[in-house]
């Protein structure tokens, strides 16, 4: 009788499975998760984001398959941006309006976020914002659709520069990338600089990209300044630092990086580099979880992830959860559900998405170590604070999203 | 004592560097006009070679010890010898053909190398440290001048200088400049035009390897160094007149010291200025200041 009772139970079920399976799927739009890279596969942004994106995205899509068997297919498409707002935005439009990509993610350059996250909007898709710095992205462009992952300007000039205000360096000289993302950065030091007692003798806006800096270092110089806050990245960042070592101004002065990354110390050199403070929202070795898949990311792409690639991971994977939890790609059901669902994996823990798309978490307070103090290839931090997430990014209060209600 | 503002200390430093920079922009620019002005070819990748000059002297010494006085030797040489190759398999198929279509050759050759050249070391580059015998620096009183930089200066002047002689006061060079008004009647009086044609390719590409090797101490060797710099060095050319050796090298000195004043007085223009004179230029002398009137 029992086993009768069982029998039945179980072809109830069966029947009950056969029967809502279909229209459960059919909530996923031909019951594929279609997942948009869009990055800069091969200019001056390729070793921050990249080919490095598209692996670390892959290797979310296998994990999620491997780990929470969804009954949805999950594909990825990525293009080269080339760092052009107008050929993302075609690429982007394309995507969604033919390829049935779900999601478009990472953006690289804020020319570009913004020019995609507006794409996104309109079709009423989702952008996924990994690598683009400027705080624009969640201010005063922001939208319901977009969510801004790894760091913005406000982050990491927040981090570097209270640090080295508050530890002695009060007279301060920028050296800016003369576009959005410079002024951006620039601005928001500034800020933080004279917030913290710090006071602002000059500056210098360079073309970009440039290959010689030695005329606005020579500036710097002679402003007097303790400290040369680089309002710039990547190759621009990279040359600053090597001719203010090669005309005498470090050590006598002190450069903080206000944007750098950690493929930036690995290119330089830890002896160029020392001693140098930084900001970022990931670091490798930090903790165990994050040695782990750090470990299996250089297997693939045989360098240490940099903190937009890592996030790049961690923002395709809580979107994926988002679907599956609620079992639909529907752009407004994701969204609500992302919000609702704290972030906590290897790359933040309790991370949140606000109001206004910006999803904060802790970042860190690095200090490159000196050659002698690094142990392994790739050990060039030492982790000098972690700001919580709560006075790491910039308050709601001070937002100029519309989404923020006050 | 200020001037616009600007002390004169300050505004001394800037004329030396824009010295340096000049130094550059003289090599590459004469590299170039040497050979628009004696094959009538545009040399898009000339940036690239520049690039793959800096990348060599890299390869050299993190894989084969090759120090700095070497690899300025060496390196050159090599290039000189993928600029042979490129001109007899390539090029010269297109001598019959509108300039256009060496340009765009040219052009494909530098995409090539650059992606090449990603592909191994990622666009961050790598560091060439500056050798041991020019490091450490000298205080002018104005400025703290790199000893390293010193040397660009004086390098680059005798290798424009040398270049300049060989091709306008020497037999050599008078043959050549025969061998490209008249290559017909030349070559009828027993001389081998399309050898010397080879030769001076892999000349001018070897200057291009030379500021290459030059360079790479001063500024972080990335796969991009040269396709920042070819579009302005292709306006000194403009500026200097194409095809003109001495005033691509005037040129290219002058315009650095013109761009290093624009940073001290107004940098965000620095980045324009050459292009402007350019612009003025090619309007008040279309064949450029040094160029012929055709």
């Amino acid at each position: 009788m029992k086993f009768k009772t069982l029998t039945l139970a179980g072809a109830v079920g069966a029947a009950l499975a056969t029967t809502f399976a279909p229209t459960a799927q059919a909530q996923i739009s031909d019951n594929a998760v279609r997942i948009g890279v869009l990055t800069d596969l091969s200019g001056v942004y390729s070793d921050v984001s990249g080919k490095g994106t598209v692996i670390a995205t892959q290797m979310a899509i296998d994990d999620f398959m491997a780990k929470e068997k969804p009954g949805f297919k999950i594909e990825m498409v990525s293009a080269d941006h080339q760092n052009k707002g107008d050929i993302a935005a075609n690429k982007a439009r394309e995507w969604f309006e033919r390829g049935g990509v779900d999601v478009v993610s990472e953006l690289v350059t804020t020319s570009v976020a913004l020019a995609v996250q507006k794409i996104a909007k309109e079709k009423n898709r989702i952008a996924l914002v990994s690598g683009a710095a400027s705080t624009r992205v969640t201010n005063e462009d922001c939208n319901d659709v977009t969510v801004h992952w790894t760091y913005d300007t406000y982050a990491v000039a927040n981090g570097t520069a209270k640090a080295v205000t508050q530890g002695g360096g009060k007279k301060w000289f920028f050296l800016t990338a003369d576009y959005a993302f410079g002024h951006s950065l620039e601005k928001d030091a500034m800020a933080v600089v004279k917030a913290n007692g710090g006071e602002v003798l000059g500056g210098a806006r360079h073309p970009f990209p440039g290959s010689d800096f030695s005329s606005f270092l020579l500036k710097a110089q002679s402003s007097g300044a303790q400290i040369i806050g680089l309002a710039n990245a990547g190759g621009d960042t990279i040359n600053s630092i090597k001719q203010a070592a090669e005309f005498g101004i470090t050590p006598k002065q002190q450069l903080a990086g206000l944007l750098m990354f950690i493929t930036d110390v690995h290119s330089l050199g830890l002896k160029a580099t020392q001693s140098m403070y930084l900001t970022e929202g990931f670091y490798w070795n930090l903790n165990d979880d994050t040695r782990a898949w750090s470990k299996r990311f250089f297997e693939q792409h045989k360098r240490m992830p940099t903190m937009v690639q890592a996030g790049q991971y961690s923002s395709v994977w809580h979107y994926l959860k988002a679907v599956k939890a609620i079992n639909s790609d529907d752009t407004t059901k994701v969204m609500t559900q992302m919000k609702k669902t704290p972030v906590n994996d290897f790359f933040a823990k309790n991370g949140a998405i606000r109001a206004d798309g910006r999803m904060v978490h802790d970042m860190y307070l690095l200090q490159v170590k000196k050659p002698a103090e690094s142990t392994s290839p790739w050990d060039y931090y030492n982790v000098r604070a972690t700001i919580p997430a709560a006075e790491a990014f910039q308050p709601l209060s001070a937002s100029t999203c519309p989404l923020v209600k006050k | 004592m200020q001037i616009f503002g600007i002390t004169s200390q300050e505004l001394f430093g800037q004329l030396l560097l824009g010295l340096i920079n000049g130094s550059f922009y003289a090599v590459l620019s004469l590299g170039l006009a040497v050979i628009f002005g004696l094959l009538n070819i545009i040399n898009f990748s000339h940036g690239a070679l520049y690039m793959l000059g800096a990348f060599l002297a890299l390869i050299g010494l993190t894989q084969f010890g090759m120090n700095y006085w070497v690899a300025l030797l060496a390196v050159p040489a090599v290039v000189a010898v993928a600029g042979v190759l490129v001109e007899r398999l390539m090029l010269r198929h297109l001598y019959k053909l509108d300039h256009l279509y060496g340009l765009l050759l040219t052009f494909g050759l530098a995409l090539i190398a650059e992606g090449t050249m990603r592909y191994y070391f990622g666009i961050s580059g790598d560091s060439y440290p500056v050798p041991e015998a020019l490091q450490g620096g000298a205080n002018l009183g104005f400025m703290f001048m790199p000893l390293y930089r010193g040397w660009v200066v004086v390098a680059a002047l005798t290798v424009c200088f040398g270049t300049w002689y060989v091709i306008e006061r020497t037999p050599l060079g008078a043959t050549l400049r025969a061998a490209t008004e008249k290559p017909q009647l030349v070559q009828a009086l027993g001389i081998n035009v399309p050898v010397m044609v080879t030769a001076t390719y892999a000349a001018g590409v070897a200057l291009a390897g030379f500021a290459g090797v030059l360079a790479a101490p001063v500024v972080q060797v990335n796969p991009l160094m040269g396709s920042n710099l070819i579009i302005v060095v292709f306006a000194v050319v403009v500026i200097g007149g194409m095809g003109s050796i001495l005033g691509s090298i005037v040129t290219g000195l002058g315009l650095g010291i013109v761009e290093g004043l624009t940073k001290v007085i107004y940098p965000e223009a620095s980045g324009v200025v050459i292009f402007v004179i350019m612009i003025i230029v090619l309007l008040v002398r279309p064949a450029g200041l040094f160029g012929k009137q055709a």
